[in-house]
């Protein structure tokens, strides 16, 4: 064990003694960020979206005005950019593009909903009944963004439901209305206040809000996604010393001390996860210091970190485990960072691809991290995180297993 | 004296070429045992089949008790290993370098620095601990990598072409201190293509040519084979046209063999005597004018020419 770890060690070190790698692994992703961040930036602010456009089925099987006004709400001027709605009469289709991960969320309206809310013209509602949010796990901040504009919206249904009756009933008394009407100008009230500008604030904080300081935000979207792609170089990077030990001779050196060939593969993958740690961090905390961004609650960082980097020297170890020479493991190795980079959205938001695609993305760990990131810097804790870290695990240790098997059958570790 | 080293018909193929072509020697505890033989002719391929870094095509050996096959981890804390080429971490000092091999070996605190410093002084290097294997000359890297094949104190030392590509003081300086190794009782298995390295340090010498050991013994017994052979080296100018002068002079009676080595013709004669009035007016004739006549007892240089109708340089 102990050797393992000297491996890993003396990894690091000589990871950190080469100038030409410390500029891509901590330079390259600081400029790379500001400048995406300067460019995007200028973007959003015309634009207002750019960032998230978060798409989500609406399935309304309600008769009554509520749930309209909740589809309403999603394809109002003001939500537009931050969800992409599409309504669907097919409850099993909505659910299976969730499934599917083509979709962020479903927001399934009920039958009867309306009618469980608002007092009918006896004045007695029916047994309540939810609206069911069903949400893809993969995506916990995409689904979270969807789940605070219903829950809000449902804030203020129930309190234009207790304004509203107060309201209504006045109206009714002055004989300004009729009692049959009340119900839909109970509704109409509550499908104002759910409206209200300020009901969103936190929402619209990624979109129009932004502009207070523009380049903050995107700072903090572009930082994780630059700091995972170039993590991307460094585990390809890790895992091409081995064939650069190979020529060099150290690695037949290490074969023939007393150490077996899977403790020198071990050390390898603690030397690239030590790296990758390493450099995140180290970005993660320059960007802190350099831009205040704020990454969120520090344990949960930290573990994130942990996670993604396991799941990228996964693909480290493989990329080895596949190539022959040196030379070939730079080359595809940076044609592997560059694809994980535009496909797990560390350039731009993946939910703005097609829908193949963003079921591709999970396969980068990009994708996983800047979930977990994007959740962290909203305030999230470890609970909210701990999908994307299990994803991140079972990506790493599978990879690992088949990179071992290959490793064998091409006895790589022989001289 | 009991056998450290027993090999045992060791055959390796890298696919179809045959590298190693079951070959048996045993190498006995406090001795010197060198491996003469030209490039490709086997020698880091028994060297990795005995250190178990390469697992043989058959045959086996044994060392200090243990099959590098069936036990290599045994094998592996007994020997020590100085690779042909410089194996070592360039951008990791030298000192950083010993610590980091000692570390490898089970050495730890005290020892391990001990040991260190014992090594840096024996290749003598102390002065340099703290500089980076980047910034060393040749000569140097060669005895950081000699160094860390020491750290342990293997009771069985291979030494791969330790003077290959060197300065003749590093040279000098490597060849000591294998005499003085040996000395303090290591036993050494040291591979080379200079007959003079295998003459000056060796107890015994095994000779080897396309992966066939066609010569095992002392260095007298073997000399004893070509006993009634001298050779003469005839130093002829750079322009001349060795090649053709050898061709005629083999054909001259009492000629054995004739080889060109440089600029030199070497003849393997039973009578330098006889040979050498028909040496000379066959030169003449060619227009080449002889520049140096040496004529040197019977040495392995005789006794490979003698083997194998070649030199051992080419
Ligand atoms: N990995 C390999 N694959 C195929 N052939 C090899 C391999 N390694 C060595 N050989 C061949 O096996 C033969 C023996 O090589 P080896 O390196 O053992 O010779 P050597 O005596 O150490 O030579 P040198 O003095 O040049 O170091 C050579 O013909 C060489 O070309
Ligand atoms: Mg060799």
């Amino acid at each position: 064990m102990k050797k393992i770890f000297l491996l890993g060690w003396k990894d690091l070190v000589l990871a950190f003694r080469d100038r030409a790698g410390l500029i891509l692994m901590l330079v390259a992703p600081f400029a790379l960020t500001l400048g995406l961040g300067f460019v995007t930036g200028g973007f959003t602010q015309s634009n207002s979206t750019g960032l998230s456009s978060v798409p989500v089925a609406l399935v309304n099987l309600d008769e009554g005005e509520l749930g309209k006004g909740l589809v309403d709400l999603f394809s109002s001027k003001e939500l537009a950019g931050l969800v992409e709605p599409e309504s669907f009469t097919d409850l099993a289709a909505a659910r299976q593009l969730v499934d599917e991960d083509a979709i962020a969320a479903a927001v399934i309206i009920p039958s009867g909903f309306s009618a469980s809310v608002i007092p009918d013209s006896s004045g007695g509602v029916s047994d309540p009944i939810s609206i069911e949010l069903y949400t893809s796990p993969s995506r916990p901040n995409s689904a979270g963004i969807v789940q605070s504009i219903v829950t809000r919206y449902l804030n203020r249904v129930e309190m234009g439901r207790i304004g509203g009756q107060v309201t209504v009933g006045q109206l009714v008394a002055s004989g300004r209305i009729q009692p049959q009407q009340a119900a839909e100008v109970g509704a109409e009230i509550g499908k104002k206040q759910a409206e209200n500008e300020e009901a969103f604030t936190s929402i619209r904080l990624k979109g129009e809000e932004g502009e207070a300081a523009p380049q903050f935000n995107i700072l903090a979207y572009m930082a994780p996604g630059m700091a995972l792609m170039f993590l991307m170089f460094t585990v390809s990077n890790g895992g091409r010393t081995l064939l650069v030990e190979k020529t060099q001779g150290t690695l037949p050196r290490l074969l023939v001390a007393p150490i077996t060939s899977g403790q020198v593969l071990l050390g390898k993958m603690f030397g690239i996860f030590f790296t990758g740690s390493a450099q995140v961090l180290i970005l993660i905390l320059a960007s802190s210091i350099i831009f205040s961004l704020k990454w969120g609650n520090p344990l949960a960082v930290l573990l994130l970190v942990l996670a993604a980097v396991t799941g990228a020297v996964g693909w480290g170890m493989l990329l080895t485990a596949l190539v022959k020479t040196s030379g070939q493991a730079s080359s595809i190795g940076l044609a592997v960072m560059l694809t994980f980079g535009i496909l797990g959205g560390s350039f731009f938001d993946i939910t703005m691809m097609p829908r193949w695609m963003q079921a591709a993305s999970r396969i980068t760990p990009n994708s996983w991290g800047i979930d977990g990131f994007t959740v962290l810097a909203a305030g999230g804790g470890v609970a909210a995180i701990l999908p994307d870290i299990a994803g991140l695990l079972v990506m790493g240790s599978a990879l690992f297993a088949i990179s071992l098997v290959l490793f064998k059958r091409r006895g790589v570790l022989q001289g | 004296m009991a056998a450290i080293l027993e090999v045992q018909q060791l055959v390796k193929k890298y696919g179809e070429k045959t590298a190693v072509n079951g070959i048996s020697f045993e190498i006995q505890e406090s001795e010197i045992f060198s491996l003469l033989g030209p490039n490709g002719a086997g020698k880091t391929t028994t060297i990795s089949v005995l250190s178990t870094l390469l697992s043989p095509t058959s045959g086996d050996a044994v060392i200090g008790g243990h099959s590098v096959t069936k036990e290599p981890m045994a094998v592996r804390k007994l020997i020590g290993v100085v690779p042909q080429d410089i194996a070592l971490y360039e951008e990791l000092t030298a000192r950083e370098n010993l610590s980091f091999w000692g570390q490898m070996y089970n050495l730890s605190g005290k020892e391990l620095n001990t040991r260190i410093d014992q090594v840096l002084e024996q290749v003598g290097l102390s002065s340099h601990a703290k500089e980076r294997i980047r910034t060393f000359s040749g000569g140097m890297k060669r005895r950081v990598n000699i160094g860390v094949g020491l750290l342990h104190k293997p009771r069985l030392l291979f030494m791969d072409e330790p003077t290959v590509g060197i300065d003749p003081q590093s040279r000098r300086a490597i060849l000591d201190s294998v005499k003085e190794l040996n000395r303090n009782g290591m036993t050494v298995l040291y591979t080379t293509h200079y007959m003079e390295e295998a003459q000056e340090l060796s107890h015994r010498v095994g000779i080897i040519d396309h992966g066939d050991l066609i010569a095992l013994g002392t260095q007298a017994e073997l000399t004893r084979q070509v006993g009634e052979y001298e050779s003469l080296q005839l130093e002829l100018g750079e322009m001349d046209d060795a090649a053709g002068l050898a061709e005629t002079l083999r054909k001259v009676e009492g000629v054995a063999q004739a080889t060109v080595v440089d600029h030199n013709v070497i003849l393997v004669t039973t009578s330098t005597e006889k040979v050498l009035a028909p040496a000379v007016s066959c030169a003449t004739e060619r227009n080449i004018k002889i520049h140096s006549v040496t004529i040197q007892e019977p040495n392995l240089e005789a006794v490979f020419l003698h083997l194998t109708g070649r030199a051992l340089r080419d």
